[in-house]
């Protein structure tokens, strides 16, 4: 299946782009479409510990299964204010 | 009518704010101003950048109103984040809470920049004499049960 997924701020530095189409195996998790990231871009293992997720514009889990279509963000630590 | 939550990259309008609160005959209306800083940790701030997963912000601010109405029923709350590029001294973000009565209005608006800071997925890029840098505060997490009684002992102080 095929997701896109949306980096921001210092994690889209990282990997050269915000928007990035990924294809998942069926019954993949949040976690493992990051750790395929983390594959390609070895610098975003440094935030492993302090991100978080959203699923479809939603605040998510990795641990929630993703389907095809999804749109997967995933959040360094924020700073609004 | 503008609405209680918005992500804009217009300038604030905090005065606005407060008269879509409508709070004619309530008692109390507290507001807060996040300004640009022209320092930070020992640099010379030159301008900030700020960006934001808008369609999950919108709904973090919508979260936090929802929190504080539960926390403080008669208080009604708006909030107003800026994007993009900001001079040092411009509003980033604009609250406003009325209530009846004025401690419940300090506390709803204090809470919500708590909040604020710890789950909406907003980010600042810093400017400074020298270089830039992405500040990076909380990790976003809305059933980080600790992290918010931790924004409300502050409200409450």
């Amino acid at each position: 299946m095929r997701v896109t997924v949306r980096l921001f701020a210092r994690l889209r530095d990282i990997a050269g782009s915000g928007e990035l189409t990924r294809e998942a195996p069926a019954g993949a998790n949040v976690a493992a479409v990051w750790s395929s990231l983390v594959t390609d871009f070895p610098e975003l293992s440094a935030y492993e510990k302090s991100i978080s997720c959203a699923v479809n514009a939603d605040y998510s889990r990795f641990t929630a299964a993703v389907s095809d279509g999804d749109e997967i963000a995933f959040l360094p630590p924020v700073s609004g204010g | 009518m503008i609405p209680f939550t918005l992500i804009t990259a217009a300038p604030l309008d905090h005065a606005a704010l407060v008269r879509e609160l409508d709070a004619t005959g309530i008692g109390a209306v507290a507001v807060f101003l996040g300004l640009v800083r022209d320092h930070n940790k020992g640099r010379k701030v030159l301008h900030l950048e700020y960006e934001c997963y808008e369609a999950l912000a919108l709904r973090g601010l919508d979260l936090i109103v929802a929190e504080a109405r539960e926390k403080w029923p008669p208080v009604r709350l708006a909030i107003h984040h800026r994007i993009g590029r900001m001079a040092i001294g411009e509003a980033s973000v604009a609250i406003a809470a009325a209530s009846p009565h004025r401690a419940d209005a300090f506390a709803a608006c204090r809470y919500a920049i708590e909040r604020i800071k710890q789950i909406v997925p907003i980010w600042k890029h810093e400017y400074f004499e020298g270089g830039d840098v992405w500040i990076e505060g909380a990790t976003a997490d809305p059933d980080n049960a600790e992290a918010r009684e931790e924004a409300l002992r502050i409200a409450c102080a």
